[in-house]
């Protein structure tokens, strides 16, 4: 007779557990109360997710004001506005949806946002295409158009040497200090669009960007801009070669071994002198 | 003869059709002459406006040696005149002449650290430029109201970068500027449909191309608000409206 229970038992073990795991992700475990609306199948799953995984902080609204929210610093995205720091469009225009897959597969450093590498890759556009809901400019508006990258060139020391120059001429160092430590003088009174104070990247902590952490990242950060933050976008000024001269001597000032820091290093290159700048009176 | 006849009638068309045009062209001129004037004032004490210390950016601190710039969210001319103030139409123009877009491209310059002009007006759909005069760097970061038709962007200007030409989408009055490399700089944009006029030293404003009609005018003030009121354009006529905002 046991065996006769178990056998009986399992089919029905099997569907609760089924009944469970679209409970999970339709949401209904999170206890919040289910959005209404038309939403595609696609969008239904990512909504279950989204209440499972990320309602937490970024609320039930979208608007970055989860009940976790008043003790998070940097504050959750605020979906509602479809303004995104990681993007590889212009300043002002909507990220490729490939923009924020890549957000949610590495996390951003710095913050509470962790990797969400863990879900499959079909979950994570899912969520994309969730949170796409919650701004009416993703109705009207279409993403802008990436910016070009070209291949990354050799590192060599001129290049280097040209990096340091730009970065002094863009004036870089007036808010990451002049050895890019986040210590210009622009840096204490710095603050994001929802006039929060907010420190620029002190490229002596890490490796890691809140965008990412590869050449291309740096490249794209600066070129961007990081929207609703202080850090402009330079792509109307700043060509693609120069750009890469950039990115070689931002790595030189960053921790870690690389050959940009070995070159600046046999170059005896010293930190900017801001003096030599733009600090002279007009004439 | 026929053609004689052709030839005529053909002729005569011509002068009636030719007649017509200029006749139409010029009640659409008759029609846009109308112009409203005023004068706008404050009342009472104006919000005190503190020296700004440019001294993180020797440059322009310089450059303002021996006359402090101060802050301007209320400047106000002689006998309590009160300056960048815009006016504009907010109800009654008819759709036609409110999509018409200026040609003029005006200009938002950056110069001693400061928004030149630091409120300018605009018409949806218009062409700016911005522009650089200063031997520093600048972020030019407009803050549009979240959410809204129109969305904020951030473009550095760096030390002899060329103009660069930008419109706005949709009406905001108005939009806060703002450099994060220098917090002091501040300044306005107000994007409205039809004619608009921002007061000058004097308190004077001038909306042109009015056509005639009963509209109703607001003036928008940075630290003081909003203020309407009602006006008649007659044809050939120019109308009059004053503002007085009251000090806080």
């Amino acid at each position: 007779m046991p065996k006769k229970t178990i056998f009986l038992s399992m089919p029905a073990l099997v569907f609760l557990g089924s009944i469970l795991a679209v409970a999970q992700n339709s949401g209904v475990a999170s206890g919040y109360p289910v959005r209404k609306g038309d939403l595609t199948e696609q969008q239904r799953t990512g909504e279950g997710l989204y209440r499972r995984y990320c309602i937490g902080c970024h609320g039930d609204k979208g608007d970055g004001n989860g009940e976790n929210a008043p003790y998070i610093d940097p504050k959750p995205r605020d979906f509602t506005l479809a303004q995104f720091k990681c993007r590889s469009t212009p300043t002002g225009t909507l990220p490729l949806d490939s923009d924020l897959i890549h957000s949610l597969e590495r996390g951003l450093r710095g913050s509470n946002m962790p990797s969400w590498l863990p879900l499959s890759s079909e979950n994570r556009e899912d969520l994309v295409a969730y949170i796409k809901t919650f701004s009416p400019r993703w109705k009207t508006e279409k993403p802008g158009a990436p910016i070009e990258i070209p291949p990354e060139p050799e590192v060599t020391a001129d290049r280097v040497k040209a990096g340091q120059q730009l970065f002094q001429k863009l004036e870089c160092w007036k808010c990451h200090g002049v050895e890019g430590r986040g210590d210009g003088p622009s840096a204490p009174t710095l603050t994001d669009s929802k006039d929060r104070p907010i420190p620029p990247y002190d490229f002596s902590q890490g490796h890691k960007f809140k965008c990412g952490v590869t050449d291309e990242d740096l490249f794209r950060i600066f070129m961007t801009g990081l929207d609703g933050t202080p850090m402009p976008s330079f792509a109307d000024n700043v060509k693609p070669d120069e750009a890469w001269e950039l990115v070689f001597y931002l790595r030189t000032l960053q921790p870690m071994k690389t050959k940009e820091k070995a070159i600046a290093k046999q170059l005896g290159l010293k930190p900017i002198n801001p003096e030599t700048n733009s600090s002279s009176a007009p004439q | 003869m026929r053609t004689r006849c052709q030839l005529v009638c053909t002729a005569g068309a011509l002068v009636i059709a030719a007649f017509c045009l200029l006749h139409t062209a010029r009640s659409v001129s008759a029609a846009a002459d109308g112009k409203i004037t005023g004068t706008v004032k404050l009342e009472g004490t104006p919000a005190h406006q503190r020296p700004i210390d440019m001294a993180k950016e020797p440059y322009c601190q310089k450059l303002h040696a021996g006359h402090p710039v101060t802050t301007e969210t209320v400047v106000t001319g002689p006998n309590g005149t009160l300056k960048n103030v815009v006016v504009y139409i907010s109800e009654g123009l008819a759709a036609a002449a409110s999509s018409q877009v200026p040609s003029e491209t005006p200009t938002w310059d950056q110069k001693g650290c400061q928004y030149i002009p630091h409120v300018m007006a605009l018409d949806v759909n218009q062409h700016f430029k911005v522009t650089n005069s200063d031997q520093t760097s600048h972020n030019i970061h407009p803050m549009p109201k979240p959410g809204g038709p129109n969305h904020e962007w951030n473009k550095s200007q760096p030390i002899g970068a060329p103009p660069f030409d930008v419109s706005w989408q949709a009406q905001e009055v108005a939009i806060h500027v703002k450099c994060n490399v220098h917090p002091w700089m501040s300044g306005y944009m107000a994007v409205v449909k039809g004619p608009t006029g921002v007061s000058d030293d004097h308190g004077s404003y001038t909306l042109d191309q009015v056509p005639p009609g009963d509209y109703t005018l607001t003036a928008w003030q940075e630290t003081y608000g909003t203020q309407t009121q009602k006006v008649t354009v007659g044809a050939g006529k120019p109308a009059t409206a004053d503002f007085t905002f009251k000090a806080k």
